[in-house]
């Protein structure tokens, strides 16, 4: 039994932490939360150097033209994507590596629409492929959905809410929706505010089956979900814990008050303990130990943002500081891939 | 990233299951929780048993007279017993964790010979003496005086949350010998016959009700020169080196008894219908959440203190078990917080439920052990790098 990496393992995070340092830093996040332009392509060639570093093919077989490695290799590269905040629909390209033409290189961007979770859909009109996981598995153009674009809480990942007609139209079948929703869609509907998502097509409008096991699918994009946020959680405790450091007010550096000091211990345990349970559930791919993986490193990314957010004081409320960034990335992720009502739900049935 | 275990740990646990399940059912029946000697004899009997099977001191040193187990054994050990609902150390905690692991190391041959055997055997139990009323979680502030006269050390003082003080043999005990020196620098580690002339005992009832802890009152105490482990004033690195034979396994069977207890609370509302009541389903799915991460954490602060062992290390998983503590502390008390959901008002206001004793004594995780401040002081200035204040 040994927790800790490899010498392969700690040379790729190496690696994924050193090209987005140099490719997507600081600059690069302050910059695209600056333009905040909804709807905003992707930046198409960074997706290409991700793919050809191995982000989307790195669990394909070397004969697929991937990297044969595992699903704790991708956790970890994730880690560093959610480390770094880089923005785009991540997961749902890895999982369509090798399904969908041209996602494993990324050439093509594929987003996803996930039916059971009904959460918007990010980077609409950057993606080519919409990856819909429901029962069964498909794929589709993005122009066949009916949407309504949505001004999206996190800057740099615009979303678009997808009527509920589609879902039906792929013959899923459809769960109950809250009666708010259905409200709102019934709404948006007589106002017209859904149309043809105005998406230039650029792979083929058709919609194909897809043969792969959306169980297993939905599992691996909880967690790699999951070691997005854990990156999250581990970037705001940084940022925190330098900032207590440096900070002086009464004479001291803040970091040095125990109301201070205990809030960043806190998100540490909340850190470390997220770590364990996401780090082993990509060695299990155990169904309830990757429930448990989502919903305590959603749990971390949302509550060490808002420590670290309060940790800055004024400035965290500042769309200048980073932190807010982290928190509205947050918040999207912890409503991707099943929320934690719905993983708390399905811990306590097996129990 | 490797979660198996190699053949030699699976033959480990399988030999112990084996016999567990042969000596298990000879058990005598508990004993009430009240009856002191009759819990005295019941855990040293216990520990004669495994010290008879080869496995008293399993994580000891062998030069010691312990089994030389790594932390992953000691952690199959620890997990294996509590599914099989065996007793736990009981009694000889103080001996088996504390004390006898510093005399191990700090000891002379003459002490070692002296003290361990019995241990190991279960023939005699230990106490600890290092809280004061004046020094707990700054227990560097003890006061209890010990002044040489001749061969022997005079000791007054107080000491507070002695467990096991009604039936112990010995107590591993913290003095001061130097008023003047810096204060770490001042204690002495002595082993205090607790037959010794001048101890009273007086047992502290618990907010359960319970006389879990004793009050030990020293006037005059003598303790010969001879019972002194490592060099006068050096008592606090000498205390230091047992806390750090903590290898990480501290709550082994402890997060797989909360597992079991889960399922329990699981069961009880299904059968009394609160099982429909959606928020306390997924508190419990929340629980389940937590000790299945609570169990890797363990099982990661171990394989570091594994590894640490192998670099020729201390084994020590490092402040990874204040971490582990901070959140399985909280973690208990919501869990018997749920257990009180789950019983509804005629099972939550009964003193008589398990669950309502184990709801009291989990008042005392996030304190016992240092609390959960000084936990997150620990954590913060030792990890995190933060200042020191005041």
């Amino acid at each position: 039994m040994d927790f800790r990496l490899s010498e392969d393992q700690e040379a790729l995070r190496r690696g994924m932490r050193e090209l987005l340092e140099a490719r997507f830093d600081h600059e690069a996040l302050r910059h695209g939360a600056e333009a905040e332009s909804q709807g905003a392509a992707l930046d198409a060639g960074l997706w290409k150097e991700l793919g050809e570093a191995g982000l989307f093919a790195l669990r394909l077989s070397e004969q697929e033209g991937g990297v044969g490695l595992g699903l704790p290799e991708a956790v970890l590269v994730f880690e560093e994507a959610g480390r770094a905040l880089l923005p785009g629909p991540l997961v749902a390209s890895h999982l369509a590596a090798g399904l969908v033409p041209g996602a494993a290189d990324g050439s093509v961007i594929v987003t996803a629409l996930d039916l059971e979770a009904r959460t918007p859909v990010e980077h609409l009109s950057s993606s080519a492929r919409v990856l819909v996981l429901g029962t069964t598995v498909s794929a589709l153009a993005p122009g066949t959905l009916t949407v309504r674009p949505m001004r999206s809480v996190d800057p740099l990942s615009p979303l678009h809410a997808v009527a509920e007609e589609d879902e039906r139209a792929d013959g899923e079948e459809v769960r109950e929706h809250e009666d708010e929703h259905r409200e709102e869609d019934r709404k948006g509907r007589k106002a017209g505010v859904y149309g043809k998502a105005g998406v230039e097509e650029r792979a083929g409008a058709g919609r194909e089956s897809l043969q792969a096991d959306p169980v297993r699918l939905r599992r691996e994009a909880m967690l790699l979900t999951a070691a997005q946020q854990l990156g999250s959680a581990g970037r705001t405790l940084d940022m925190a814990v330098a900032h207590a450091r440096t900070r002086e007010q009464f004479g001291q550096p803040i970091g040095a008050f125990q109301a201070v000091k205990h809030l960043c211990a806190g998100m540490l345990v909340r850190l470390e303990t997220s770590r364990s349970v996401v780090y082993a559930a990509s060695v299990t791919e155990d169904e309830s130990e990757a429930l448990a993986a989502k919903l305590l490193a959603d749990e971390a990314a949302v509550a060490n943002a808002r420590d670290c957010l309060q940790v800055h004081g004024g400035m965290g409320f500042t769309w200048e500081a980073e932190v807010h960034l982290h928190l509205k990335r947050a918040w999207l992720r912890a409503e991707q891939w099943g929320t934690a009502g719905a993983a708390e739900d399905k811990l306590a049935a097996a129990l | 990233m490797d979660l198996g275990h190699t053949q030699e740990e699976e033959d480990f646990r399988r030999r112990l299951r084996t016999w567990l399940a042969e000596v298990l059912p000879e058990l005598p029946p508990r004993p009430d929780p009240l009856d002191w000697p009759g819990r005295r004899a019941y855990d040293m009997g216990w520990q004669r048993m495994l010290h008879d099977a080869g496995y008293a001191g399993l994580h000891w040193p062998e030069d010691a007279g312990g089994g030389g187990a790594t932390p992953t054994q000691h952690l199959i050990y620890l997990e294996e017993t509590e599914r099989a609902d065996a007793p736990y150390v009981g009694a000889g905690f103080v001996g088996q964790l504390h004390a006898g692991p510093t005399i191990a190391a700090e000891g002379t041959p003459a002490q070692r010979r002296r003290w361990l055997p019995p241990i190991l055997r279960g023939d005699e139990v230990w106490c600890q003496g290092f809280s004061e009323p004046g020094a707990g979680s700054d227990l560097a502030s003890l006061r209890t005086r010990a002044v040489r006269d001749g061969d022997d050390y005079v000791v007054t003082g107080s000491k507070i949350w002695t467990s096991h003080a009604e039936v112990a043999d010995w107590c591993e005990l913290l003095v001061r010998t130097d008023p003047q020196a810096p204060r770490h620098r001042g204690i002495t580690w002595l082993a205090m016959p607790m037959d010794a002339p001048g101890i009273t005992v007086r047992p502290l009832r618990t907010l359960a009700g319970s006389t879990e802890f004793a009050e030990v009152f020293l006037d005059e105490v003598r303790v010969p020169v001879g019972n002194r482990v490592g060099k006068e004033n050096d008592g606090w690195r000498v205390t230091m080196v047992t806390l750090s034979f903590e290898r990480g396994t501290a709550f082994v069977g402890e997060v797989i008894a909360c597992q079991r207890v889960l399922r329990s609370l699981a069961r009880t509302a299904r059968d009394n219908g609160r099982w429909d009541d959606p928020v306390l389903r997924r508190r419990l799915g929340r629980l389940q959440a937590e000790f299945t991460a609570l169990w890797r954490l363990t099982q990661w602060n171990v394989s570091e203190a594994e590894h640490s062992l192998r670099r020729g290390g201390t084994g020590v998983p490092g402040v990874g078990g204040s971490v582990f503590k901070l959140r399985f502390s909280d973690a208990r008390q919501e869990l018997y917080e749920a257990a009180a959901q789950v019983l509804g008002a005629c099972g939550s206001l009964d003193a008589d439920h398990a669950w309502t004793q184990e709801r009291l004594s989990s008042l005392s995780y996030t304190i016992a052990a240092g609390t959960s401040q000084i936990q997150r002081n620990i954590v913060a200035e030792r990890i995190l790098g933060l200042p020191k204040g005041r």
